[in-house]
């Protein structure tokens, strides 16, 4: 049932980290650039619109989407990594077979795969925290413990992706996922606005984005705020059980659905 | 190297099926180390699906196969460690160089860098790849990207070499590239497993023929004992002719005479039998070369078209 990992999953992250070291300019440079123009257009252009400290917590509208941006690249970052470029791998490149005809297992490729998938997710997601940091977003030292939810909450999104990527017959396929699922959270999550009040339940139980959002907020600004009825704390602590649950049982079935698919 | 008695792969009984489509249909086979064995076959023979349950890609529904004394079922990260595997498809990493890729396929056996450059380079050398050593893998030819994959397979210093149809889609040149190369490391004891369609390469390079069809052996020998039991030693080929069928029928009813559309075939067990029949024709375009695996293989399959 659980599969079987060794040390060799880190010999497929290394793969494609030194890929990724090899194109760093190309990587680095855009993840850099959106979140500035995000924070400026978004937040000091729209948010000039709206009052100061009218959004939950007393936030201006630029602090209020701070923690949306660094989220967002936490979700994009994993879920296109294990989605596009794992199928790139898989189907095209077939790199997956030649690493098979090694001592490494099926399992490991895609346990490999994912944690690279966590890995750009907490890369991403960190550019972002520098950027919101650098103009002066990050009100709290617990904004440090940011990269760890990014990884974790990158690695739910890895696990998801692998699964979509596992059932995937043709690299179109990556549109339902992308405008059905990806999209509706990176809207209504609680990133450029207040989750509204009728589907804040459906949120915290069916969009996993909500979750990673909320620990960003509240790590970032030292103060974790209530929603649909429960207290900060609660709130949290669900994020941290929602997530734990969702990425151990998304994990597992991904590396079933990827066994099935490459082995006959 | 081992004593060239050593059994290295055995098969008894192994199948494979693909929901209710058998692939490999029960066969018994052992291989020799320091020897080279060719799987023959038309396409859907079974031929990649055995290579590939040896690698263990594909589990086995049926049937002990063993590599080395060890269990593919149970034992397959051992016997992984000890093949190298050269597939039908190119599966080089487009997103690094030429050592690159030999470096990265090293570390995946736990090869320590230092070793695996000092490997790579020498694979290199022998594959005449050293100017291409920075190379990205895209720019090379297909006879260069064949030879990188071999290159690639020998970086564990395998027990077995699994080739799978190493010289499919490559020119003249490549294809005699790759025969010249397989033959060094034949020489070296290195123990050969092959598939092929081209009799040549068959003939060519092993020293026992495996020839499949339908998921069973229905064939084995040396090559030259092949040809010598199935076929003869001179065959004749000429456009069809009446009366050059019925005086070779008639003077020579040893032979066998082959018609297929308006060619005919005549296959003779010794040499010289067509000399004095030629004569009689001397206006037809005859031409009389040896029997080779081609002439085994289309008797033994038949001339089906396949797939």
């Amino acid at each position: 049932m659980m599969p079987k990992l060794t040390y060799r999953v880190w010999k497929v992250w290394r793969r494609n980290a030194e890929v990724f070291t090899k194109t760093i300019f190309v990587n680095f440079i855009p993840s850099m650039l959106e979140p500035i123009l995000y924070l400026a257009a978004f937040g000091l252009g729209l948010g000039a619109y709206f009052g100061a400290e009218v959004f939950p917590g007393g936030a201006s509208y630029i602090q209020f989407i701070a923690p949306g941006l660094i989220s967002i690249a936490i979700m994009y970052g994993s879920f296109f990594e294990c989605t596009y470029a794992s199928f790139v791998r898989m189907y095209f490149q077939k790199s997956f077979d030649a690493i098979i005809a090694t001592p490494i297992s099926v399992d490991e490729v895609i346990a490999g795969e994912t944690l690279w998938g966590a890995t750009r997710a907490t890369i991403n997601s960190t550019i972002v925290l520098a950027v919101v940091a650098a103009f002066g977003l990050a009100s709290s030292p617990t904004a440090l413990l940011i990269p760890v939810v990014a990884f974790f909450g990158g690695l739910l999104f890895a696990s998801l992706a692998m699964c979509f990527t596992a059932l995937a017959p043709s690299i179109d396929f990556f549109n339902f996922p992308a405008f059905l699922f990806i999209t509706p959270m990176f809207i209504l999550s609680g990133t450029f606005f207040p989750i509204p009040d009728v589907i804040q339940g459906a949120a915290l139980g069916a969009l996993p984005l909500t979750h990673v959002v909320n620990l960003t907020r509240g790590l970032l600004t030292g103060n974790f705020l209530p929603l649909a009825g429960l207290s900060g704390v609660s709130v949290a602590l669900l994020g941290l059980a929602w997530l734990a649950v969702a990425t151990t049982v998304f994990f597992v079935l991904s590396i079933h659905l990827m066994k099935k698919r490459l082995i006959k | 190297m081992m004593g060239s008695s050593e059994v290295l792969i055995k098969a008894r009984g192994l199948t494979k099926r693909f929901n209710s489509f058998t692939a490999v249909d029960g066969i018994d086979f052992e291989v020799c180390s320091g020897k080279c064995v060719g799987f023959l076959g038309p396409n859907g023979a079974g031929k990649t699906t055995t290579v590939r349950m040896i690698y263990c890609f594909l589990p086995v529904t049926d049937g002990e196969l063993t590599v080395a004394g060890l269990d593919v079922k149970t034992q397959d990260r051992q016997i992984k460690g000890l093949i190298g595997v050269c597939p039908q498809e190119d599966n080089l990493d487009p997103d690094f160089s030429v050592i690159k890729n030999l470096q990265v396929y090293a570390r995946y056996f736990d090869i320590p860098k230092q070793e695996a450059t000092k490997r790579a380079e020498e694979l290199l050398k022998f594959f005449a790849l050293e100017e291409k050593r920075n190379a990205h893998v895209e720019s090379l030819s297909g006879g260069m990207k064949r030879r990188l994959i071999m290159a690639r397979a020998l970086i564990n210093q395998p027990k077995v070499l699994l080739l799978d149809e190493p010289t499919t889609g490559l020119d003249p040149q490549g294809r005699h590239l790759v025969w010249d190369e397989i033959r060094t490391l034949r020489k070296q004891g290195v123990t050969i497993i092959l598939t092929t369609h081209y009799m040549e390469e068959a003939e060519a390079l092993c020293d026992r023929i495996l020839v499949v069809d339908n998921g069973k052996i229905i064939q084995t020998g040396a090559p030259k004992e092949l040809i010598k039991q199935y076929v003869g030693k001179d065959v004749l080929e000429v456009e069809y002719d009446e009366q050059m069928v019925q005086t070779l029928k008639q003077e020579l009813p040893d032979v066998e005479v082959e018609v297929f559309g308006d060619q005919v075939r005549v296959f003779a067990k010794q040499h010289g039998s067509f000399e004095q029949i030629i004569k009689q024709f001397p206006d037809k375009n005859v031409t009389i070369r040896n029997a080779n695996l081609e002439d085994v293989f289309l008797k033994l399959t038949g001339r089906r078209l396949r797939e």
